[in-house]
């Protein structure tokens, strides 16, 4: 039976981030994952990261995934895949289907980075093909290249829900609504009000109530809850849909965890996580835990519990000291909690807060409808109507990020050293319009303006993601935050840099009054 | 359904094109992509029909995890079609209870 220092199950963001920081110590390390390509789920996410740059905050998911891919294999860290480990037994034994074959292996420590799967909802005709978890449909179009269906309901505000509604939009795929239960969105505003302005309507309070079909999925009927979550009679709506994307959460994959005898405990409800020391180490010796397995957070966290547990394997196994193991595990945590602050942060689930830390209170339409109203926008630190090319900054919740302070290179932004805290202008340092700060901002959030460009026309810059792109000269309309056609706008400027990483800057053209209203362009007329 | 051009993603890559029977009719798809996606872009949503009620189920989590999308390729039953690799020639048939269509299945 082959022996390795440190055994790691599953090659995602956790795993691998565990195995490069062992290897680095010196352990000999072992990943193996039942896929057949390693990353978990990071070659999916082709959104750019939030968080700081540490966290390689503004980098798009699958380019992180490259990245911690290739630090692996160069520290000689074995990657097994199409490997599902079907066993973790006493003394830290594996078994692992290779084939038809069933392989033994011993981990002097063995991380346990399993990840977790979509939770589900059960209603009439949840078993219907065209009924899938966003996970599924962010698979098939983002690994698979294939559209998941052409009209698409989405199932869940939460921020799986949101990025993967947004990516259907860019995939080319009509998203007729998202619907959730709560009377909140749950993700963040910015990734709520990329597809507000997009025209996607949010129906808050509403679930599912059947998906109609008779061979698949045809149709998709919401209604609103009450707060007992009962349907209101009367206020079903009924959607032409060929898919149903369900983002109602994640659970841990703990089958490995819980076979091997580590202690669990209920955190969160009804979800049964293991009990692990600051380390990661669960009840069992030598054995921890990381990643979306100890409980659910995003990936940046995930790749900070790997290190943590990496660097803790090498402690427990003497390659590195007791001082050393200190320092580094300070450094990672410290790292990890920049991530876990603010509104979203673990310690604050399921709060709704009134107001930002900075005392601006909580836009109520964002939270309810998906967009800012044009009355709240104001209020916030990053936005300025005052005349001249500027930022705007509709970012309006306290989340952990702040590329937009270090895109800027005339330091016009401010976000400070607590990363959570709301952007705001420099009011005396000068914008030169490089749009840098808009591809930079990961919630797609910021815009440049001038009110005045003459001929009572204003410009505003937006970030694009979209195919094809404007051409300069295109007339098209500006919609509002709503998602709603304003007025004509004329394209008067489209970049796009490797700087900007995919994020194509629009300028467009619009009637002076519409400089604070204009936040994104379409093709077409206005309609009389 | 392809995806031939992604604002993110670029231009698809250029893959092999291999041939394989569904249900015994002729279908093309990209060698090594998942047996699901070249089904879906060619339209099939059913891989199969569940043996008490004979319900049509197709791709749920598409990561191999629930099985609920599994079928009988070349003549093996519960294939899990959204993570197993399409190659030339193969033979994809849809499911009926625990087998294909007149070998013992629910049907």
């Amino acid at each position: 039976m082959k022996r390795y220092d440190l055994i790691v199950v599953g090659a995602g963001p956790a795993g691998l981030s565990a195995a490069a920081e062992a290897a680095k110590h010196g352990l000999s390390v072992a990943v193996f994952d039942e896929n057949a390509k390693p990353g978990g789920q990071l070659f999916k996410q082709i959104h750019k990261f939030f968080g700081s740059k540490e966290h390689r905050a503004k980098i798009r998911g699958f380019n992180i995934g490259s990245e911690l891919l290739a630090e692996a294999e160069k520290l000689g860290v074995e990657v097994f895949l199409n490997a599902p480990v079907a066993g973790l037994f006493d003394n830290r034994e594996i078994v692992v289907r290779v084939g038809e074959e069933a392989r033994h292996y011993k981990g002097d420590t063995v991380i346990v980075a399993t990840g977790a799967s979509e939770n589900m909802l059960a209603f009439e005709g949840w078993t219907l093909p065209g009924v899938m978890g966003a996970g599924a449909a962010q698979t098939m179009m983002n690994m698979n290249r294939v559209r998941p269906g052409k009209r698409v309901l989405m199932l869940g505000s939460g921020n799986v829900g949101l990025v993967v509604g947004y990516q259907l939009l860019q995939a080319g795929c009509e998203v007729v609504a998202v619907a959730d239960a709560a009377p909140g969105i749950g993700g963040y505003g910015v990734h709520a009000a990329k597809l507000a302005r997009c025209g996607v309507p949010f129906y808050l309070s509403h679930t599912i109530v059947r998906a109609e079909g008779a061979e698949r999925v045809s149709a998709a009927v919401i209604g609103e809850v009450d707060p007992e979550w009962r349907i209101v009679p009367g206020t079903e709506k009924t959607f032409a849909v060929d898919a149903v994307c369900v983002a109602v959460g994640l659970s841990g994959a703990t089958q490995l965890l819980k076979m091997a005898g580590c202690a669990m405990q209920e955190r969160g409800g009804a979800v049964r996580l293991p009990v692990c020391d600051e380390f990661g180490e669960t009840s069992v010796w030598g054995v921890y835990a990381c990643g979306d397995v100890s409980g659910i957070e995003e990936a940046s966290s995930a790749m900070l519990e790997g290190r943590i547990a990496g660097a803790a394997a090498a402690g427990k196994l003497g390659f590195i000291s007791g001082g050393t193991l200190q320092a580094r595990t300070a450094e990672l945590e410290a790292s990890l909690a920049g991530l876990r602050e603010g509104m979203f942060a673990p310690k604050n689930r399921g709060k709704v807060p009134d107001k930002t830390d900075e005392g601006c209170e909580i836009s109520s339409s964002l939270l309810r409808r998906g967009y800012l109203d044009g009355e709240e926008i104001a209020r916030y630190p990053g936005v300025s109507s005052a005349p001249g090319l500027h930022a705007v900054i509709e970012c309006t919740q306290n989340i952990p990020c702040n590329p937009c302070q270090d895109a800027c290179p005339k330091n016009c932004i401010k976000v400070g050293e607590n990363i959570v805290a709301l952007p705001r202008l420099d009011g005396e340092a000068e914008c030169i319009g490089c749009g840098l700060c808009v591809a930079a901002c990961s919630g797609q959030a910021i815009f440049l303006v001038d009110g005045d460009i003459g001929g009572g026309r204003a410009s505003v810059t937006l970030p694009y993601e979209f195919l094809p792109y404007p051409a300069v000269g295109e007339i098209g309309v500006a919609l509002g935050r709503d998602g709603q056609t304003l007025c004509e706008a004329e394209v008067i400027g489209f970049k796009l840099t490797p700087a900007f990483d995919k994020t194509g800057l629009l300028t467009i053209a619009v009637p002076g009054e519409m400089a604070m209203l204009a936040r994104f362009w379409k093709r077409g007329r206005k309609r009389p | 359904m392809r995806i031939s051009n992604h604002p993110i993603l670029g231009e698809a890559e250029v893959r092999r094109e291999v041939k394989f029977t569904f249900d015994g009719g002729e279908m093309t798809g990209f060698e090594g992509e998942p047996i699901a996606a070249a089904l879906r872009a060619a339209g099939v949503l059913t891989h199969r029909y569940t043996k008490k009620q004979g319900a049509p189920r197709g791709v749920f989590c598409a990561i191999g995890r629930c099985t609920d999308c599994v079928m009988v390729v070349n003549g093996r039953p519960n294939v899990r079609a959204c993570v197993t690799a399409l190659a030339e020639g193969m033979a994809v048939q849809t499911q009926y209870g625990s087998a294909a269509k007149g070998e013992g299945g629910a049907e």
